[in-house]
């Protein structure tokens, strides 16, 4: 197994690179990053649209999450393999039609961690900025996202690895990542399958587990901060006690 | 655009066969996949509740190398290099019996039950320890005390989770195309390059794949609001 890397590890690692397309783990992860980045802003007018009071905006909001939650992801591949092209009106490569895949697919997802988030924080946060005289937009954007953001990072994490694995889809439309780089060295070695698909899938383990195990570590240490927050406000709000105790 | 829709060329008597067996192949798939990774799901949940070490430690295993693993990989690692591990009669057995889509099942069923598993235990957590002392201090014993107060407890709070995964099950059915079995997806795909009346097809297979995913969800929150147990 180990000579199989050292033969082919470029492959397995950029694909082609300096003489064709990026392929590879590399590939792989800037994959899920490019699909993760792009969507984000996405999800966060979704989980917005979603939690707002007026019907003709929530309403559109939750059919686009719930069709996206009802279709497999291979099909939204697919649609983004013949739809994207006509739509933005040239040939598209297969890293940026998975990129446009991803982008739709984990809006909805990302869209319904964001907006977990927001209904965890308590209602006293909006009521505060509200009551301080800030406008609806800027208790969204200074008082009420970033927090919800922070609390919802394990489970973004965790998304991001959902991404990672996602990718390895692109193997169905040839995307060059890091499923079509081994299945292409599979089928030039042939009688080595056992080798090869334990090669993929032990790197896909390495990768994938680093990150839901930071996703735990993050997930501690916010709950430590969370904690160490609401002993401290406390002790702020006790001297402002206008009302003396019974 | 000046694209013109044409359904009718798509849906001659033949596609309409085509896509039902297409869909009767997915609705199969994930049916014996479910059956499959509900057992396994029980019993793994049940290995990490015994604290014996051992099993507790394989289970964790079990779980973290099936949730970190892309589910195409290890379908194709089951098609492709697992029938190599096994003995010859097998193999012949395998392929004289439709071996994609038994090793899709397998696969796919793997992959949900790691997943189930974890709902599960969740599930088991989340009841309190007085639930149990208190079943035990009715003189109920151990056995008595887990199949009458914690696990039907623990069954109802997994509820929710074991919806999302089953729904997750199905529409990850379709990643089986990747090793040739005929289900929806996959007959799609042969339709299109068939007529290349690509968006006709394809809205007809996604609109398929959206009904039968809201029969999931709903039937799935008549589950849920049958046997929750109220917030306290």
């Amino acid at each position: 197994m180990l000579e199989i890397v050292q033969n082919n590890w470029t492959l397995l690692l950029v694909g082609q690179y300096p003489a064709g397309p990026l392929g590879g783990i590399v590939a792989t992860l800037l994959l899920a990053i490019a699909g993760l980045a792009l969507a984000f802003p996405f999800a966060i007018l979704l989980a917005v649209a979603r939690l707002s009071p007026y019907r003709w905006v929530n309403w559109p909001a939750t059919a686009v999450v719930n069709i996206v939650r009802g279709m497999p992801f291979l099909m939204v591949i697919f649609w983004s393999y013949f739809a994207l092209p006509i739509l933005i009106g040239r040939p598209l490569s297969g890293f940026w039609t998975l990129v446009g895949a991803l982008v739709l697919y984990e809006s909805a997802y990302l869209a319904e961690i964001i907006r977990a988030g927001i209904q965890a924080l308590p209602r006293g946060q909006e009521e505060a900025a509200r009551s301080l005289g800030f406008g609806y937009f800027r208790t969204l954007t200074f008082v009420i996202l970033p927090q919800a953001l922070y609390n919802s990072l394990p489970a973004l994490i965790g998304q991001f690895v959902s991404l990672i694995k996602e990718t390895s889809l692109g193997y169905v439309i040839s995307v060059n990542e890091f499923t079509y780089a081994a299945s292409q060295l599979n089928s030039q070695l042939l009688v080595r399958p056992v080798e090869v698909f334990s090669i993929l899938a032990i790197t896909y383990f390495i990768v994938c587990f680093a990150l839901t195990q930071s996703a735990r570590w993050v997930e501690q240490r916010i709950a430590r901060t969370r904690q160490g927050k609401s002993s401290g406000m406390q002790i702020q709000t006790n001297p402002l006690a206008t009302e003396p105790m019974p | 655009m000046g694209y013109e829709f044409d359904f009718s060329s798509v849906l001659t008597d033949q596609y309409i066969d085509w896509l039902i067996s297409g869909v009767r192949i997915t609705l199969l798939l994930t049916a014996g996949a479910w059956i499959i990774a509900f057992v396994i799901a029980v019993v793994l949940a049940v290995l990490r509740a015994t604290n014996f070490r051992p099993a507790v430690w394989l289970v964790a295993v079990f779980v973290e190398v099936h949730q970190n693993i892309p589910l195409l990989v290890q379908v194709l690692f089951w098609y492709f290099a697992m029938p190599e591990l096994l003995p010859e009669a097998w193999r012949d057995w395998l392929v004289r019996n439709n071996s994609e889509f038994i090793l899709a099942m397998i696969a796919i069923a793997m992959c949900t039950a790691a997943y189930m598993s974890e709902a599960l235990r969740s599930g088991l957590r989340a009841v309190p320890v007085t639930q149990y002392e208190a079943g035990r201090s009715f003189g109920f014993n151990y056995l008595q005390t887990m199949s009458y107060i914690v696990v039907p407890q623990a069954l109802r709070l997994s509820v929710p989770p074991m919806v999302n995964h089953s729904l997750l099950l199905f529409k990850n059915t379709s990643i089986a195309m990747a090793i040739g079995v005929h289900e929806l997806t996959y007959q799609t795909r042969q339709i299109d390059s068939d007529t290349f009346r690509t968006f006709e097809v394809f809205l007809v297979a996604t609109g398929l794949y959206l009904v039968l995913s809201f029969i999931i969800m709903f039937v799935g929150n008549l589950i849920e609001r049958r046997f929750s147990m109220g917030t306290r």
